[in-house]
């Protein structure tokens, strides 16, 4: 159910993100979604990509921090009020979500919903229960 | 040079004296007080007797001044190692005054001084302003830091008891500083030159012409400056600039000053003995011969340092001075023998830096010190290469990592620190190793 997401730090200059972009296209690596979280000083790139590990070891090779993360991806429909049903099944859980970021699915009217918990397996078992689907990470990169 | 009255009153300041001993009576004098320095430090002083015993010598083998050749020199991580108190001379009873540096890893190195040593270092003080052609009636605004720095009660000691208003403005506010000058009509200034620098800026910014000011002198120390420094101090602010010398384990400022003659720094030998040494070999060189400083404090009573390593390089100054002093004079320092950066005044070791990355992160990462000056103001940024184990995908907790170097880094060199975290393999690298400092300031 748990998905690796790709980090990678980069620095906020120009230019710092579009040379990893580059590397990962020349490999033939598609990036299915993509976060950056910004700071003046730096960033950091959270992309779900078609083969991480590949991914991982291209980025490494070329000096760069790349750090695989556990993430969960959800599917809402793509409507008003989708989003809000899903954290309204969190509510007093107690879990925190440390992160988010969302995108269209290609399929359909739904909407993707990535989340960083801070406790995963309690988050998904509270979502299940709550008849959210929650995406494997194969139905997420297929298109 | 201008010899008006006035100089030559300042110069015939009391305690100006013993700048005009005859050379043949100074070494009579520097010999007596070196044997009963040398005694004092091996009959008090563990470290010292010790490393003396090893070389098989005692205090009755100084016989003539060429003698101090044979005993140990002392290096800063001595004064690091013995803390808090294991070189101290003195009881604490008779101790009235601490000071500190930062020392080269976390623990500062603090020094102690008696009544005497106090007085010693006043003396010295007045001497160094006498020769500046500063005297009773001028007005001294010191704006060097106050507190463990020697510096800003150094100064201020001195510059009483030479009879002078003194305003203790002590560092920073540089608003008010202009204030100050301005309104009391401030003849001179104590404080680092780069501080000066800023100074002018500031007062440029607020409409401020200090050349318009009774401002005449400033007497600049603590950090090493240039020629080109002085000739733009002196063109902005129509002041005579004068370079002093010193150091916090030996006395702190006061070791040395230029006269007005400005051909280099006259070192109180009375007080402070100077030999050159080659820094590598450690072998003593002639007069004229570039090499490391080093000091043997020929009065201090609580914390005597027998031929301590300043790592400044420097020569001493063959002939006499046109003022006509006995005082052999050193040239100005450029640079050092070690990697000590000094940072507004502050002593600033990478190794410090090193010890407080590896303190945070477990393993040290590549880090660079990148120094700048703006507006006259020295700025330190450690860049820090992010590796695999600091990483982390939330911002806040690099953030958090961040805020830790940053706050640790202050805490251990007591000056003001940007931390910027870089990418890995930015920073470049000679031979494998990273270059551990960029120093983009220029005079």
């Amino acid at each position: 159910m748990k998905i690796q997401q790709l980090s990678l730090f980069v620095e906020n200059k120009p230019g710092h993100t579009a040379a990893p972009a580059r590397l990962l296209a020349n490999e033939g690596i598609d990036i299915r979604a993509l976060y950056l979280a910004d700071t003046e000083q730096y960033g950091i790139v959270r992309m779900i990509v078609s083969d991480w590990k590949k991914a991982a070891g291209i980025l490494e090779a070329h000096g760069y921090i790349a750090k695989p993360t556990e993430v969960i991806a959800v599917e809402v429909p793509d409507r008003p009020g989708g989003m809000a049903d899903v954290l309204g099944a969190l509510d007093g859980s107690g879990i925190n979500i440390e992160y988010m970021y969302a995108f269209p699915y290609p399929r359909g009217d739904q909407a993707i919903l990535i989340f960083r918990f801070n406790d995963p397996d309690a988050a998904i078992a509270r979502l299940k229960t709550a008849g959210i689907n929650v995406v494997a990470g194969d139905d997420l990169l297929k298109k | 040079m201008n010899s008006t009255l006035e100089t030559r009153v300042a110069d015939c300041h009391p305690a100006s004296v013993p700048d005009y001993i005859p050379v043949p009576e100074l070494r009579d004098l520097q010999l007596g007080r070196m044997q009963a320095v040398v005694t004092r430090a091996w009959q008090q002083v563990k470290l010292f007797r010790s490393r003396m015993n090893d070389r098989g010598i005692e205090p009755g083998d100084i016989r003539s001044l060429e003698d101090i050749a044979k005993l140990p020199f002392t290096v800063k991580t001595d004064l690091r190692d013995t803390y808090p108190t294991g070189l101290f001379a003195s009881s604490m009873k008779d101790v009235v005054r601490l000071h500190a540096s930062s020392g080269t890893t976390g623990k500062p190195i603090v020094v102690a001084y008696t009544r005497e040593d106090i007085d010693v270092w006043t003396s010295v003080l007045v001497r160094c302003l006498a020769g500046c052609g500063l005297h009773r009636g001028d007005i001294i605004q010191v704006a060097y830091g106050y507190g463990l720095f020697t510096g800003g009660l150094g100064a201020h000691y001195g510059a009483e008891a030479l009879g002078a208003a003194v305003i203790p403005a002590s560092g920073g506010n540089a608003d008010r500083q202009i204030m100050l000058m301005k309104d009391f009509g401030v003849t001179a200034m104590c404080c680092t030159p780069t501080y000066f620098l800023h100074l002018i800026d500031r007062a440029a910014d607020l409409g401020v012409d200090l050349r318009e000011l009774p401002l005449r002198a400033g007497v600049f120390g603590a950090e090493p400056w240039t020629d080109s420094m002085r000739k733009r101090i002196e063109g902005a602010s129509n002041i005579e600039a004068f370079d002093i010398y010193g150091l916090t384990e030996i006395i702190g400022p006061g070791v040395g000053c230029e006269c007005r003659y400005h051909q280099g720094l006259h070192i109180f030998e009375d007080h402070f003995y100077p030999e050159i040494i080659d820094p590598e070999t450690c072998e003593p060189l002639p007069d004229g011969t570039e090499g490391e400083l080093v000091l043997t404090t020929l009065s201090k009573q609580a914390m005597p340092m027998i031929r301590y390593r300043t790592r400044d390089i420097t020569r001493i100054l063959p002939g006499t001075c046109e003022c006509g002093r006995a005082m052999r004079r050193i040239a100005r320092i450029g640079r050092r023998s070690d990697d000590m950066l000094i940072i507004r005044g502050v002593n600033v070791f990478p190794s410090q830096v090193e010890s407080v990355l590896l303190e945070i992160e477990g393993t040290l990462p590549h880090y660079q010190i990148i120094l700048t000056r703006t507006q006259g103001l020295d700025q330190m940024e450690v860049q820090v290469e992010v590796t695999p184990q600091m990483f982390n995908d939330k911002i806040g907790a690099l953030q958090g990592l961040q805020g830790k170097i940053q706050s640790a880094l202050d805490h251990v060199l007591g000056i003001r620190v940007k931390v910027a975290l870089v990418e890995a393999f930015t920073i470049q690298r000679s031979e494998g190793k990273a270059k551990r400092v960029i120093d983009r300031r220029t005079s």
